[in-house]
């Protein structure tokens, strides 16, 4: 098994996250087809009483309560019933065509990661930019889309020293995943290229440009040394 | 209309949080000290929700251009309108031209300056709180700074002359430097080495500076896993513990990040994030382990604290607003 790739787990699980919410682990792999049954699930949960939220993570499931239920346990095994019911959801949603500035200023770290895989720079960007890339869901900052179909040839670990801060439009790759900042923060991963894009406008309803099952396809604009 | 004279960084309007976005990845927000808060809005006769100015450095001062219904919450700063000095946890009409003045905290880290109705600025997706790293919410999106304009969302004075406080005895406020929360543990808790199970319940975590709304860094005994873990990402919320590779516990807080993937080793329960948001740096934490079932009643004990305090202070300002018709 690659050391980067999460470790799959052979059993679905929940555990508390103190008073505030549960999170449910799906088991299995990393793959389209359990994120397409945590998209279901989130629906569902969502609507349930004392839930304020049903947010998907990478096949997992983030519930968070309005009233926390007086027996979690029971609350755990009703989701893992539903896992179990095998209910999920296709999303045909738009595609984000976005054109991208591999290496130069904006992505300094395109020759580390070249060197860490042993492909050329040009195969980098080449199998890089060849995937639609899904996106599985929405976090970590507002807008942030976490993607999957990231080509197995550019798993790398994390930086050893994370970046305090990196611009929004910075697109970076670390373990079996890809995605672009929607704006400044810091970051451990490996920033590979630069795009000229607004993810998130809190005047907007939704406020996130992309929803969970909707695709980006990268565009090599240039590819700076 | 009141005008702050002087703000050190980081004081910003923040209310009880951004609740409902999550799944755009949006921040909770809000004040770190949801007690504080919800006493402030108490002795006001605000909205439980109503915002509110944390103020994370002191000194702060304000001048006030007309009547306006104040309280002070959180950390005890020595808190002075023009010469006389308000008790911890008050709230008094302060009159056109005084000046509120916060000093150096003799215990605590945060405090909260509340108004009749909360403060005016506009509720973004459906909160007031500031958001920094996104610069939208509260004032402008941005921290407050000297010769900002603040305006209250109500005129009308209704607290008695002298003001009314609240004594938080029965909440068991933390005495000294050694703050004691409980936490639930969290999904990757058995995947740590038994010495580390013994370390988070017994030693005493040092809050180090690099402690912030976003999230404490604490220092202490390395807490060591069985092998390492590669987690898929997934939803964190304030008071989960994740343990980085180097061992360091850091307690993710208010503007934490909605998603992350390193192990957590629990979380601080909901009723005892206000004693978190009042250790500052150098100050020391230790961990008791709780049950789910122990959590929800710690909240239900400090709600009910903030119920009776909601309705003992009604009866106050009705009887005052009696004396004085």
């Amino acid at each position: 098994m690659n050391a980067m790739a999460p470790t799959d787990q052979t059993k679905p699980r929940f555990s508390p996250l103190g008073t505030t919410g549960m999170i449910f682990e799906a088991p299995g792999a990393f793959d389209i087809e359990h994120q397409q049954r945590i998209w279901a699930m989130a629906d569902a949960v969502g609507t349930w009483d004392g839930v304020r939220e049903a947010v998907p993570g990478m096949t997992n499931l983030t519930v968070l309560f309005a009233t926390p239920p007086r027996d979690i346990d029971t609350f755990g095994e009703r989701i893992i019933a539903l896992w179990n019911s095998g209910i999920s959801k296709a999303v045909t949603g738009k595609t984000l065509d976005l054109p991208i500035v591999y290496g130069g200023e904006g992505g300094p770290h395109l020759a580390d990661v070249s060197s860490l895989t042993g492909l050329s720079v040009e195969e980098v960007v080449g199998i890089h930019s060849a995937p639609t890339y899904t996106v599985y869901a929405v976090g970590s900052h507002a807008g942030y889309c976490y993607l999957g179909g990231l080509d197995p040839r550019l798993f790398v670990p994390r930086r050893a020293v994370p970046l305090l801060s990196i611009p929004g439009g910075s697109l970076s790759i670390a373990g079996a995943q890809t995605g672009v900042s929607a704006s400044a923060g810091p970051s451990g991963w490996h920033t590979i290229g630069s795009a000229d894009i607004s993810f998130f406008d809190p005047t907007r309803q939704p406020p996130s440009l992309l929803r969970p099952g909707d695709s980006i396809r990268f565009h090599p604009e240039k590819v700076l040394s | 209309m009141m005008e702050i004279l002087s703000s050190s960084a980081l004081a910003t309007i923040q209310d009880a949080g951004r609740h409902s976005y999550y799944r755009d990845g949006v921040s909770r927000s809000g004040v770190m000290d949801g007690v504080a808060l919800a006493l402030g809005n108490a002795l006001l006769g605000n909205d439980a929700d109503a915002a509110a100015v944390e103020i994370p450095m002191l000194p702060f001062s304000v001048r006030f251009d007309q009547d306006l219904d104040i309280a002070v919450t959180g950390a005890d700063c020595s808190a002075r309108l023009d010469d006389r000095a308000l008790p911890p946890n008050w709230a008094i009409t302060a009159k056109a031209g005084e000046t509120l003045t916060l000093g150096a905290p003799r215990s605590g880290c945060r405090a909260y300056l509340c108004v009749a109705g909360g403060f005016d600025v506009p509720a973004v997706l459906g909160s007031r709180s500031t958001q920094l790293r996104e610069q939208f919410g509260g004032l402008e999106g941005r921290m407050l700074q000297k010769g900002d304009r603040l305006n209250g969302r109500r005129a009308e004075t209704l607290l008695p002359a002298g003001g009314i406080g609240v004594n938080l005895v029965p909440l068991r406020p933390t005495v000294g430097d050694v703050a004691e929360v409980r936490v639930i543990p969290a999904a990757e808790y058995g995947l740590f080495v038994p010495e580390a199970h013994q370390a988070l319940w017994s030693a005493e975590w040092d809050v180090t500076p690099q402690s912030n709304r976003a999230g404490y860094r604490l220092a202490g005994p390395e807490l060591r896993l069985q092998a390492p873990v590669e987690l898929r990402s997934h939803g964190i919320v304030p008071g989960v513990i994740q343990v980085p590779p180097g061992g360091a516990p850091i307690i993710q807080l208010a503007d934490a990040a909605t998603m992350g993937g390193y192990p957590k080793i629990g979380a601080v329960i909901e009723a005892d994030l206000w004693r978190l948001a009042q250790a500052r740096p150098g100050a020391k934490l230790r961990f008791r382990q709780v049950s789910f079932a122990e959590a929800l009643d710690a909240l239900g004990e400090l709600d009910a604290f903030l119920s009776q305090v909601r309705s003992t202070t009604a009866r106050v300002r009705n009887a005052a607003q009696g004396w004085t018709r």
